[in-house]
């Protein structure tokens, strides 16, 4: 059931960024970071976590679960370290993403060539 | 936002937007909501995929998996960028390619390819968040003030 609902939302997460896309104008670049900026808003109000329960990975593969991620480990530091816990925790859950792409990308563009 | 750019324009360079504007092709909105839809699903669900293997093999709780699941999808997205298969997939879906996790790895994988020929610590090194650099500042940013505000809020009361 979680993979019909991970379709569905993922779904209409991607229509939303091609709606700011084609309705509103954006570039690339702003909707990807409007995107990133309202996960992190809907996590603040406690409003993710819930959608990522419902829909899996329809919630955390969207780049809104970026912001989203990054709230939450600002937080979880938070609640030990107070005020300073936010600087210290904000990569601590997106750690695995920035850093996978950091080194996939580098060793890709050790082994490729530009295309076309 | 737009109108402030237009009092800079002098009146003929008005008069060509709003000509340019009149000839822009429509876009075809229903076809590329569709494209994005079945695509962002279609991704979205490999990573469930990929989540329920990690929980059923590897001893992942659902709230753990989501980390390796990203890195699995980030690698696959950045060989496939490599290949030159992603942005063959990426013209035909628009969003459904980009607002995946698999669209950030593709930004940062591209660029760094792009950029090799200016060698590895100036091109490589420098351009490698340039397309995917916004996202991760303004998160960060609304992130901090967001935490910032909770924390406050919480200490507080």
């Amino acid at each position: 059931m979680t993979f019909l609902w991970a379709f569905l939302v993922g779904g209409i997460i991607c229509v939303i960024g091609q709606f700011l896309m084609d309705v509103v104008k954006l570039t690339p670049a702003h909707t990807m970071s409007s995107l990133v900026v309202a996960g992190a808003v809907l996590d603040g109000f406690g409003l993710y976590e819930p959608l990522v329960q419902f829909a899996g990975a329809g919630a955390t593969v969207p780049i809104t679960s970026f912001g989203n991620a990054l709230v939450h480990g600002a937080m979880a530091e938070a609640e030990q370290h107070g005020v300073i816990g936010v600087v210290t925790g904000i990569f601590e859950v997106t750690s695995a993403g920035i850093s996978a792409a950091i080194v996939f990308g580098f060793l890709m563009a050790l082994i490729f060539r530009p295309k076309g | 936002m737009a109108d402030q750019k237009k009092k800079n324009l002098t009146p003929v360079q008005q008069e060509y937007q709003q000509l340019a504007m009149r000839h822009e092709p429509k876009r075809p909105l229903v076809r590329n909501f569709f494209r994005a839809f079945i695509v962002g699903g279609v991704i979205c669900l490999i990573g469930q995929g990929i989540t329920e293997l990690f929980i059923r093999y590897f001893d992942f709780t659902e709230k753990t998996a989501g980390n390796p699941t990203v890195a699995v999808l980030i690698l696959l997205s950045a060989l496939l960028t490599g290949l030159g298969v992603y942005d063959r997939i990426a013209q035909w879906a628009g969003a459904g390619t980009s607002v995946p996790v698999t669209g950030f790895a593709n930004s940062i994988t591209s660029a760094a390819i792009e950029h090799r020929s200016e060698g590895l610590v100036l091109g490589v090194g420098g351009n490698m968040f340039k397309l995917a650099g916004s996202v991760i500042v303004f998160g960060v940013a609304a992130a901090f003030v967001i935490g910032l505000i909770k924390t406050l809020i919480t200490m507080g009361g």
